[in-house]
């Protein structure tokens, strides 16, 4: 705890780091017995979108490292504070873009809760499978890019061959392959088509199989053992202290899990295991999101067998749009659409945080309301942003070669960094 | 439905055996229980003493730092600090108001050194000072950028 609270181990910028080289007087001659600084990214296919690093390295030893973020930087939270709360859902998809519809979920959840809004049993457990299909969906790409990162680049189209199949049923229900909006403020947007359920079975019912597929390449391959085993270490104290959550907290012995330990939008209601590893290293980070991914499926098969009947919105009027049908012959419903399409609806006054775990870790939304149409303050918080404080402390010491396998084991989506 | 309870003696009268509650009875300057969150309001000197405190009552976890501007009333920020706890499975919000002419307050990364990236955070788009923060940078913006984007006063699109 106390190795982290000191100064060199907190991120110490790139300025520090620069500074701290040219204190030598060599400068860069890497034949110099002095430590080189280099940079890599943003612009580099292994650190996941635009990551900037700035390493010090003594040899092939990572001194110091120091994250440069910013790069995409789109100021979305400053978007949602001009736009209706049911506008802000399509900004919400374009955070972590791979698993947009758990931002949903976890927007929707905040500002139900500053409504105080009961949503349907069938809403929930729609939220519930397409959240999980989501960790499937987002799982995937990890585990294509940080293999393809390591050299393995069979997995890589192995992986996205699967997710093709996943984003073709986000597609069938939302009419979108990667930016669903699909859950809304009070429910979900559409009923799912008929036939739809069967599709997500029969993948479901194909994808152990698949998981079976990733590992036979993967699990006994001697360079993956070598590349992962040992690698990227923290101990438990120094990643609850860096604000690490999800999966790579759990690698580090931590068990905790939201969805289990503080439920939302009904997971009380399904049996699911938490898988936990204690090495902290990127083998275990790898051991447990295999795990999480056929938990996965005992929730989505939970979520499709016990499916409910019934509304998937609220019975809110003045907060959901009307069903067409009853736009065109209503007045009252006429009313209210049209209300709701150019005033938006009103929120009561306070705050609310709401928190979902999200395939990366801990995602909280924090919407403050003024009690007026449009949010007073939306504040996201992703896992990927404090995950990435730890990343100095993984990797201090070891090689550079290291920083890779640690990079995309953390699984860090850069959208959800900047905003 | 939640019922709300508002002020200091009547949160801390519903919840005596909250650890927090116990933990803050001597800095909290307000308190709320609102849509089942407990916020508790302290005042900006005391805000390293509140979170040690916290912390030792078992809220283990720093989830954010961010920030709300109250433009153009004063008390102008408003600095929130949620916190969880890992084996009471609670969410604490900590609030701090700050006026226009002294917007800053001591850095927590003492604390919990995950405090860094969203102090910076914080620094960067609302201009709020953190004191003895290791590293107060911008981290957003670019280094030259001129003014904070998320203060009210910051328009969302057009000229500055």
């Amino acid at each position: 705890m106390s190795s982290v609270a000191a100064p060199d181990q907190i991120n110490p910028g790139i300025e520090d780091v620069v500074a701290d080289n040219n204190r030598h007087k060599h400068g860069n001659d890497p034949i110099a017995d002095q430590t080189m600084v280099i940079n890599m990214g943003p612009q580099h296919p292994s650190t996941h979108g635009v990551l900037r690093l700035v390493l010090e390295i003594d040899g092939e030893t990572v001194v110091s490292l120091a994250p440069d973020i910013g790069y995409l930087h789109t100021g979305i939270e400053k978007t949602c504070e001009a736009k209706f709360y049911q506008q802000v859902v399509p900004l919400t998809d374009r955070i972590d873009y791979l698993s947009p519809m758990t931002n949903n979920t976890a927007y929707a959840l905040a500002v139900e809760k500053l409504l105080q809004l009961e949503i349907p049993e069938k809403a929930q457990w729609l939220r519930v499978l397409f959240n999980e299909l989501m960790r499937l969906n987002s799982h995937l790409v990890w585990l294509g890019t940080h293999a393809m990162d390591i050299g393995a680049l069979t997995v890589f189209l192995y992986c996205f061959r699967e997710r093709e199949q996943l984003l073709r049923i986000f597609e069938a229900v939302s009419g979108q392959r990667m930016m669903t909006s699909y859950i809304r403020v009070g429910g979900v947007s559409l009923e799912p088509p008929i036939g739809l359920f069967d599709d997500i079975r029969a993948f479901l019912k194909d994808f152990p199989s698949k998981i079976d597929e990733y590992e036979g390449l993967l699990q006994n391959n001697p360079i993956w053992i070598k590349r992962l085993k040992d690698v990227g270490y923290i101990s438990a104290e120094d990643a609850i202290a860096l604000g690490v959550t999800g999966p790579v907290l759990r690698a580090a012995g931590v068990d905790f899990d939201l969805r289990r330990d503080m439920p939302y939008s009904s997971y009380e209601k399904f049996q699911f295991n938490v898988p936990i590893a204690t090495e902290s290293d990127v083998w275990a980070r790898y051991i447990v999101r295999m795990k999480e991914m056929r938990e996965s499926i005992k929730i989505c098969l939970q979520a499709l067998d016990g499916m409910p009947e019934g509304r998937i919105t609220a019975d809110a009027p003045k907060i959901i749009l009307p069903d067409r049908e009853q736009m065109k012959t209503q007045m009252e419903s006429l009313i209210h659409h049209f209300k709701i399409v150019t005033e938006g609806f009103a929120v009561p006054a306070g705050e609310a945080t709401s928190s979902v775990e999200a395939a990366h870790g801990m995602m909280n939304y924090y919407v403050v309301s003024d009690g007026t149409s449009k949010p007073y303050r939306v504040h996201i918080r992703n896992a990927d942003y404090a995950n990435l404080q730890a990343l100095e402390t993984m990797c201090k010491g070891r090689l550079l070669a290291d920083v890779v396998a640690v990079i995309g084991s953390l699984d860090i989506v850069l959208g959800a960094i900047d905003r | 439905m939640s019922s709300t309870i508002n002020g200091t003696e009547a949160v801390f009268a519903a919840f005596p055996d909250e650890p927090a509650v116990k933990a803050l009875a001597g800095v909290a300057t307000g308190a709320k229980f609102d849509r089942d969150e407990l916020t508790i309001a302290v005042a900006a000197p005391d805000i390293i003493a509140a979170c040690e405190a916290v912390k030792r009552a078992g809220y283990n976890f720093l989830e954010t730092v961010t920030a709300v501007d109250w433009y153009p009333s004063e008390p102008r920020f408003q600095v929130t600090y949620h916190m969880l706890s890992h084996s009471l499975k609670r969410r604490l919000r900590i609030i701090v108001r700050l006026a226009s002419d002294s917007a800053q307050v001591d850095s927590i990364t003492g604390v919990w050194p995950s405090a860094n990236f969203y102090e910076r955070e914080v620094f960067d788009l609302f201009g709020v000072t953190f004191n003895n923060h290791p590293n107060l940078r911008r981290i957003m913006m670019p280094e030259d950028w001129n003014g904070h984007p998320l203060r009210k006063d910051y328009p969302v699109e057009g000229y500055r």
